[in-house]
């Protein structure tokens, strides 16, 4: 089915999230929309799944124009769509999840039977492998996206919408997704593949549309060079690699031995974890979501109660420290989800900038809150951290991604730190301020303050790392110089042993 | 997260919470509007007059009307002159009594809206204020019978036995929602039912009831020294409680806007996931906020077992528990519109009587105080109906302070 998206336009009050963008898919053709987070592209694919109304232009199928009012006219019209992060039920069966929504039944029963089948018999014509009676929370995530197409194919899918789809994958998943985009091309159907990597858009893409700012800024082949998508993507010279000299480790500062964490069902998060940090120096933990990071800087903050094994911070054991005792020992925390753990979204950026210290301290005059030293404090901060706002009053919850992160390092940054621990510091954080967030961490780094950094963004590792500690399954695979080739730093990833 | 919009925003129930309770004023205003209009249908086909006229309303439809406009107007007046000015009393004693009684109802409906207002900003629910405002004032109630202490010290320990049977009740919903995950909302309602039952059972023992009169459970009356004072004279019933619960509203305003408490409490209340990393123990305020919820609470109560000098039966409460809960929300749960929402709320208790002179059938009263609350509770309804008001603001909203910044990054290139 060939789909056309002629002049889209989608306003959220004076920001223009779409602005006029066309788009045209052919049928068999995988056609790639890259673009920066922000960029407008899953605003442009919520517009085209019917969960935004465009406020200018129209949609044409085969060159029928169409409306749709919600998700459900879109299935009906053949479009699916994959979302970033699965809509699928853990406990079900894929035969289930795949049904939900239009379930076979005769007589008003569930014809089970015809859900299985009609799962086989999809998954069979793209060699998917998938057990219909599998439940899906045992499927790795590699799966659980195959689960998501077959659920899109068995809905007659002629059109595919895959949002994001390599970002919870290993490198060799990928590759297999790309494998299965290409199949799916070649039996006619229509793919756009949303996506901010050069690299995969290169290897698999068709056609290319680069969006930035809400506009089309230009249609390129495959065969363009990443430098020029790259540039059209970001709208200038991109430079991801962070000025830094050579680390000079000191005297050897957090030792985390034999850390071992299950969760409430048994099952392991974390298994036999050891590695040091060193005074000045960085490690960065690689690793695809999931894999027990989150997790290991939660139990060192001081969140998990049921670790086993040890965790010392110059010699004082923090496993069993409440989360206080942690903060008071001069640990740094920037958390991988700042809007659910770092902020609080109706606070001003000033209250924010006190969370973690309104118990005792110059932010507090007996019982009361030091209003004055709490508005001079953040006026400082934003102004230090180059934090764009309004003043110290605004609501974080106003602010964009990159500036709520900078009022979480702000805040991190500005005890006296004898660890940083950073997860994710630059999710959804705009260029600029990646680069500055980069420049405090290495800042902190030279300082001669221990620094660990948890990315799935093999690039962060890259760029901020002395050392890469490799995480699959809960377990350090492997703790490696920076200068690991990628394809082998993907196979640790991958649990590929050495 | 930025990084994907794919997803729609879920509403949480903190949310939903924070939605009813952020309350517009305009909003309110027009709640207010709608739950009156609502009212007066009530009051129209209620009235006699009006249903006589229905009776030949194609002859002469303007009775009908006029008969309508009447018996809304009378039933609105009486409201006027039950709850604030008695501008048919003889002397302006008379005439100002009414304000007095709506201050006298507002008292305990105030202290116990600022208890039940507290935990909504911390993100818990207390349905509780029914049983903690009976513990409350038993405790007080004991105190002021069954110690016999000179005036003064008398009032201030019945008080103090008030605040802590109300503050222990609430404590232990604290303690088993910390210590067991048990939802407030079930462990509340559960503890109003066994405070009713515990307080009515010994109101028939010689702990709290007077053996020789009578089977009906009831307590035993205060003494003069531990009764709250009247404070404008012999003539007048309101009393110090009054003046207690306009100092709880002070209280309740230093503790959460000022104080460094109130900024945990409210930081639990908005995401407690970012006080638990901040090093805050979640379940310690958790306790603390319903033992302050109890201590607010408790005042009602002892304005209730204080407040007079005869003796009282459980339903001593008379549904301030519950109304309680009205009045945080429709104070937005904040001091000053607690104040005023528990003084509508006293003054429509006070307005009941002259009503139902006016032949208006009290329960009127009550649906128009349900409407409301119905409406303050229901945002998009209003909305809905009343298309100019403003949608909530989104917390998550990034999109309109990032494009100054996407500008500037285009203008760097």
């Amino acid at each position: 089915m060939k789909l056309e998206l002629r002049d889209i336009t989608k306003r959220f009050g004076s920001l223009v999230a779409n602005d006029r963008i066309s788009l045209v898919v052919e049928p068999g053709q995988i056609h790639a929309l890259l673009g920066e987070n922000g960029a407008g592209k899953s605003t442009l694919m919520n517009v085209l799944f019917g969960l935004y109304q465009a406020d200018e232009g129209e949609i044409l199928l085969d060159d029928k124009p169409v409306r749709f009012a919600g998700p459900g006219d879109a299935m009906a019209a053949g479009i699916g769509m994959v979302h970033q992060h699965f809509m699928l039920i853990p406990v079900f069966t894929v035969a289930e999840n795949v049904m939900l929504g239009h379930e076979p039944a005769r007589f008003g029963i569930l014809d089970m039977d015809s859900a299985r089948r009609r799962v086989r018999e999809i998954s069979d014509r793209f060699g998917f492998d998938i057990d219909p009676d599998a439940l899906v929370e045992d499927l790795p995530v590699g799966a659980q996206q195959r689960v998501e197409i077959v659920k899109a194919l068995s809905r007659e899918a002629k059109v595919l919408v895959l949002d994001e789809p390599t970002a919870v994958l290993t490198p060799q998943e990928t590759d297999e997704l790309m494998v299965t985009m290409r199949q799916l091309a070649d039996a006619g159907t229509s793919i756009v593949f949303i996506t901010h990597k050069l690299r995969e858009v290169k290897a698999v893409a068709d056609v290319i549309t680069v969006i930035r700012l809400g506009k089309v800024v230009g249609d390129a082949p495959p065969t363009d060079s990443t430098e020029h998508l790259a540039s059209l993507m970001v709208g200038r010279t991109v430079d991801l690699t962070v000025a830094k000299g050579p680390a000079k480790p000191g005297e050897l500062a957090l030792v985390v031995k034999n850390l071992t964490l299950f969760d409430q069902s048994g099952r392991t998060l974390l298994d036999d974890v050891s590695f040091e940090i060193a005074e000045g120096e960085i490690l960065a933990v690689a690793g695809v979501q999931g894999n027990g990071q989150t997790e290991l800087t939660e139990a060192i903050i001081g969140l998990h109660h049921r670790v086993h094994g040890s965790i010392a911070l110059y010699g004082e054991e923090l496993s069993h420290a409440s989360v206080r005792d942690v903060l008071d020992a001069g640990v740094g925390y920037v958390p991988e989800d700042r809007q659910e753990d770092g902020l609080v979204a109706e606070f001003t950026i000033a209250e924010n900038l006190m969370l973690d210290r309104s118990v005792s301290g110059p932010f507090t005059s007996g019982l009361n809150v030091n209003v004055r030293y709490r508005d001079e404090f953040a006026a400082a901060a934003i102004r230090e951290f180059d934090v764009r706002t309004q003043g110290p009053a605004t609501l974080v919850g106003q602010l964009s991604g990159g500036n709520q992160q900078k009022v979480v390092l702000a805040r991190e940054l500005s005890r006296d730190l004898k660890l940083l621990v950073a997860a994710q510091p630059t999710r959804g954080v705009d260029v600029g301020s990646i680069e500055f967030i980069h420049e405090r961490i290495v800042a902190v780094r030279d300082s001669g303050v221990p620094v660990l950094i948890i990315s799935t963004e093999l690039d962060e590792v890259l760029a901020l790392a002395d050392r890469i500690a490799v995480m699959y399954h809960g377990r350090i695979v492997a703790i490696v110089s920076p200068d690991t080739p990628r394809e082998r730093l993907g196979q640790l990833m991958a649990g590929v042993a050495a | 997260m930025s990084t994907t919009t794919t997803e729609r925003p879920r509403p949480r129930a903190s949310q939903v919470l924070r939605d009813i309770a952020s309350g517009s004023p305009l909003r309110i205003f027009f709640s207010f509007v709608l739950a009156f209009a609502a009212g007066s249908l009530l009051i129209i086909f209620t009235n006699e007059a009006v249903l006589d006229s229905l009776g030949y309303f194609f002859a002469r439809p303007t009775d009908f009307f006029g008969a309508a406009g009447q018996a809304t107007a009378d039933a609105y007046a009486a409201m006027f002159r039950g709850s604030i000015y008695n501008y048919r009393a003889d002397s302006f004693e008379s005439a100002i009594r009414p304000l007095t009684e709506s201050l006298r109802f507002a008292g305990p409906l105030i202290a116990a809206g600022l208890g039940i207002a507290l935990t909504f900003r911390v993100g818990l629910f207390n349905i509780g204020g029914t049983g903690q405002l009976l513990m409350g004032a038993i405790f007080a109630a004991w105190a002021s019978f069954q110690l016999h202490l000179p005036y003064g010290l008398h009032l201030i320990v019945a008080i103090l036995f008030g605040f802590v049977g109300a503050a222990f009740w609430a404590g232990i919903v604290g303690f088993l929602k910390a210590r067991t995950g048990a939802h407030e909302v079930i462990v509340t309602i559960m503890l109003n039912y066994i405070a009713v039952s515990l307080v009515t059972y010994l109101m028939r023992t010689p702990v709290l009831h007077d053996m020789d009169s009578g089977n009906n459970p009831t307590t035993i009356p205060p003494d003069v020294t531990a009764q709250l004072p009247k404070i404008l004279g012999e003539n007048f019933n309101l009393h110090l409680g009054f003046i207690l619960a306009l100092i709880a509203v002070v209280v309740y305003w230093w503790l959460m806007e000022r104080s460094t408490l109130g900024f945990r409490l409210r930081m639990v209340g908005l995401n407690p996931d970012a006080a638990r990393t901040a090093g805050i123990n979640v379940n310690v305020v958790f306790v603390l906020a319903m033992v302050l919820s109890g201590l607010f609470v408790g005042l009602a109560g002892v304005n209730q077992a204080l407040g007079r000098s005869g003796s009282f039966s459980p339903s001593i409460d008379s549904g301030i528990g519950f109304d309680a809960i009205t009045v945080a929300l429709l104070g937005g749960s904040r001091a000053g519109g607690v104040l005023l929402a528990g003084l509508l709320f006293g003054a429509m208790k006070a307005a009941g009587p002259a009503m139902q002179l006016e032949d208006v059938a009290p329960e009127v009263l009550s649906v128009v105080q349900a409407l409301i609350v119905l409406f303050i509770a229901a945002p998009p309804l209003v909305r809905a109906i009343f298309r100019f008001l403003p949608e909530p603001r989104e917390p998550e909203q990034l999109t309109t302070q990032q494009k100054p910044e996407l500008e500037k990054k285009e203008l760097e290139a």
